[in-house]
C-alpha cells in the first residue's frame, strides 16, 4: 500500500459517505473541513468506514490525524502495511 | 450463545426504529427490529381502504431543502442512511398559511415571503423578529445534554405581539409539541427551522415511498424484521436488560435494546413495570382526522393554492387537550394535491382536516356512538375548516365527493400503542436517550427529536452515540 493508494480508499469512502460533495478537487495538503462540508457525524462514518472494509481501528484520541488527505495517509499507510 | 441473541434489538417499525437499524445493520451489527403491527411506519404509515391507499399521520415531510443545501437535517440523514436523494422522490409544497380570525401569514419553502409577511403585517416588531430569527439560526437544537427552557418565555424576549406570537406557535405547536400551551424551546427551535426556514414536501405517493426506501436499505445491510410480533416485557436484572419476552411467548435476549414506543410505554413493559415514571410523564394530546376524497382536485373549485393551511379563530391561539370530543377552534387543512408534482398528480382529490380530540371521551363510547360521533364531527370539522378557504357551493363538493375516512384518537391509540392515543407521545421528553438500565435507550417520539426527518435522525442518533461510538 502507497501513500498514493491510501489517499484514494480515503476519498473513496468521503464519496461514499457524502456523494453530494465533489472529491475531484480536494487538495491533498488541506484540512477536509476547510473544502468539503463534513460535520462530526461524516467524520465518525470516515472511521467507522475504515473499521468496516479494512478492519482499520482509529482510536479517538488519533481523529485528528485524519484532518487532511496527506494527514490520513501519513497516519493510515504503516496501518494498512502491517495488516498485509 | 443462544440462536436468539442479538448485538441490538430495536422495539418498533416505525421511521426511527427503522433508521437506527439501518445503521446498526450497515456497520455490522446483528439486529432484529420487532414491531407489534403488520405494517411498518408507526406513526407515519399507511393503509388501503377498497384500493384507495391513505398516508397516516404524514400531512407533510418537513425538513424540505433543495438539492445542494447542506448542513441540515434532511442533507444528515441521507448521508447517515447512505440514501440518494431522488429515491425519496420529493416534490415542494406550493404554499401554506397561518389563517387566524383577524390575520393570516403565508409561507412557502423561500423563507423570504414570510420574513417579507411579518414586516409588513407587524412592522413593530421587525427588530424583535430579526433577533429571533437570528437566534434560531445559531441555537444548538440537537444537543443532547441541553436543559429544557421555556418557548414562550425566550420567544416572549423578542416578540411583544400576543397575535405574531401565536401565529408562530400555531403551526409549530400542531406539527410536534407533546406540550400543552408551551414546549420546550430546542423543540420550538427544531419545528421553526423544519416548517419555516426549511419547508415542505412530499413524495407523490405519499409517505409509503420513504418507508419502501428504508426497508429496503435495512434488508439490504442484512438486518431482520419480525413483523406482528412485538415485546410484551423487557425484563430486568442487575440494572440490565436480561431478557425480551415476545407477544408470541418466546424470548430473545440481546447487548442492546433501543425501544421507539414511547417513554411511558417502555416505562410500562419493563418488570418489574415503573407504572409511576409512566404515569408522570404520559402525554394528553390527540387528534381526529378526516379525509375526504373527491373525484377531481381541489383546485377545481379554486382550493388549488393552499398546501397546508393552520386555522385558528379563538381569541387566544389554545393548544390544549379538548374539553369535548373535538375541539373545532384551531386545527390544520391539508391538501396532499397541491405539492409541485411537476406534471404528474394524484388520481382523485383529497382534503384532511385536524384537530384536538380527546382520547378519553372518544375511548368512552359505546361503538353505535362512537360511529354516530365521527359521522357528527366529520360534517363540523369540515364546515369549521371551509371558513379559512375560498367559498365552495355546499353542492359542488357533494357532487364531487367519492368517500370519506376518519380516524380518532381511538385508532391511534389501537394501531400504534400509544396511550392516549398521544401522537408526539410524552411532554418530557428524554435526549439522550438514557433510561434507568444500562443497555435500554429511547429513540423516537419520546427521544424529542420532531417531525419524520426528525424521528429518521433521532434512530441514527441514539444507534451512533450508545453502540456504533463504542465499538
Amino acid at each position: 500500500m502507497t501513500k498514493e493508494e491510501c489517499r484514494k480508499l480515503v476519498i473513496d469512502i468521503i464519496s461514499d459517505i457524502a456523494p453530494d460533495e465533489d472529491v475531484t478537487t480536494v487538495k491533498p495538503d488541506v484540512r477536509l473541513r476547510d473544502q468539503l462540508q463534513l460535520d462530526s457525524m461524516d467524520f465518525l462514518d470516515i472511521v467507522m468506514e475504515l473499521r468496516k472494509r479494512h478492519g482499520i481501528e482509529v482510536p479517538e484520541a488519533d481523529y485528528m490525524q485524519l484532518a487532511s488527505l496527506d494527514s490520513c495517509a501519513e497516519y493510515l499507510t504503516p496501518k494498512f502495511q502491517a495488516k498485509a | 450463545m443462544k440462536e436468539s441473541h442479538y448485538d441490538a434489538v430495536i422495539i418498533g417499525a416505525g421511521m426511527s426504529g427503522l433508521a437506527a437499524g439501518i445503521r446498526l445493520a450497515h456497520f455490522g451489527k446483528k439486529v432484529c427490529i420487532f414491531e407489534r403491527h403488520n405494517a411498518p411506519g408507526g406513526l407515519n404509515s399507511f393503509y388501503s381502504i377498497a384500493g384507495r391507499k391513505y398516508d397516516v399521520g404524514l400531512h407533510a415531510m418537513t425538513n424540505f431543502v433543495p438539492p445542494g443545501v447542506k448542513g441540515t437535517p434532511l442533507g444528515k440523514l441521507l448521508r447517515q442512511l447512505r440514501i440518494d436523494r431522488e429515491e425519496f422522490a420529493l416534490c415542494p409544497q406550493k404554499r401554506s398559511r397561518v389563517a387566524f380570525r383577524d390575520c393570516e401569514l403565508q409561507f412557502t419553502n423561500d423563507f423570504a415571503i414570510l420574513d417579507a409577511e411579518v414586516a409588513a403585517k407587524f412592522p413593530h416588531e421587525a427588530d424583535g423578529w430579526r433577533s429571533l430569527v437570528q437566534l434560531v439560526r445559531t441555537y444548538d437544537d440537537v444537543a443532547l445534554d441541553a436543559k429544557p427552557v421555556s418557548a414562550r418565555e425566550i420567544v416572549g424576549q423578542h416578540l411583544r405581539d400576543p397575535l405574531l406570537i401565536d401565529l408562530l406557535f400555531c403551526p409549530v405547536m400542531y406539527y410536534g409539541s407533546a406540550q400543552e400551551r408551551d414546549m420546550e424551546f430546542g423543540q420550538f427551535v427544531i419545528m421553526f427551522k423544519a416548517l419555516y426556514l426549511e419547508g415542505f414536501a412530499r413524495p407523490l405517493d405519499g409517505v409509503r415511498v420513504i418507508l419502501r426506501v428504508l426497508l429496503e436499505k435495512y434488508r439490504q445491510a442484512g438486518g431482520e424484521r419480525r413483523m406482528k410480533c412485538g415485546v410484551a416485557r423487557i425484563v430486568e436484572r442487575e440494572g440490565r436488560v436480561a431478557v425480551l419476552q415476545l407477544d408470541d411467548g418466546s424470548e430473545v435476549t440481546a447487548d442492546h435494546v433501543i425501544s421507539s414506543i414511547g417513554y411511558p410505554e417502555t416505562m410500562r413493559a419493563c418488570e418489574p413495570s415503573h407504572q409511576a415514571e409512566a404515569e408522570a410523564n404520559t402525554g394528553a394530546l390527540s387528534f381526529v382526522e378526516t379525509i375526504s376524497v373527491f373525484k377531481q382536485p381541489p383546485a377545481a373549485w379554486g382550493w388549488g393554492d393552499d398546501t397546508i393551511v393552520f386555522f385558528n379563530d379563538s381569541d387566544r391561539f389554545d393548544y390544549t387537550r379538548a374539553a369535548d370530543l373535538v375541539d373545532p377552534r384551531s386545527g390544520v387543512i391539508c391538501f396532499p394535491n397541491n405539492f409541485g408534482y411537476a406534471g404528474e398528480g394524484l388520481p382523485e382529490g383529497f382534503l384532511r382536516v385536524t384537530c384536538l380530540a380527546n382520547y378519553e371521551k372518544w375511548a368512552g363510547l359505546a361503538e353505535p356512538e362512537y360511529r354516530a360521533a365521527k359521522a357528527a364531527w366529520l360534517q363540523n370539522m369540515q364546515r369549521g375548516a371551509r371558513r379559512f378557504l375560498p367559498p365552495v357551493e355546499d353542492a359542488v363538493l357533494a357532487e364531487n365527493l367519492v368517500t370519506t375516512d376518519m380516524f380518532t384518537p381511538r385508532t391511534v391509540r389501537k394501531f400504534t400503542g400509544h396511550l392516549n392515543g398521544a401522537i408526539y407521545g410524552a411532554p418530557h421528553k428524554v435526549k439522550d436517550g438514557r433510561t434507568h438500565l444500562s443497555n435500554l435507550y429511547l429513540c423516537g417520539t419520546d427521544q424529542g427529536f420532531l417531525g419524520i426527518i426528525g424521528a429518521m435522525l433521532s434512530g441514527i442518533s441514539m444507534a451512533n452515540y450508545h453502540i456504533l461510538q463504542k465499538g
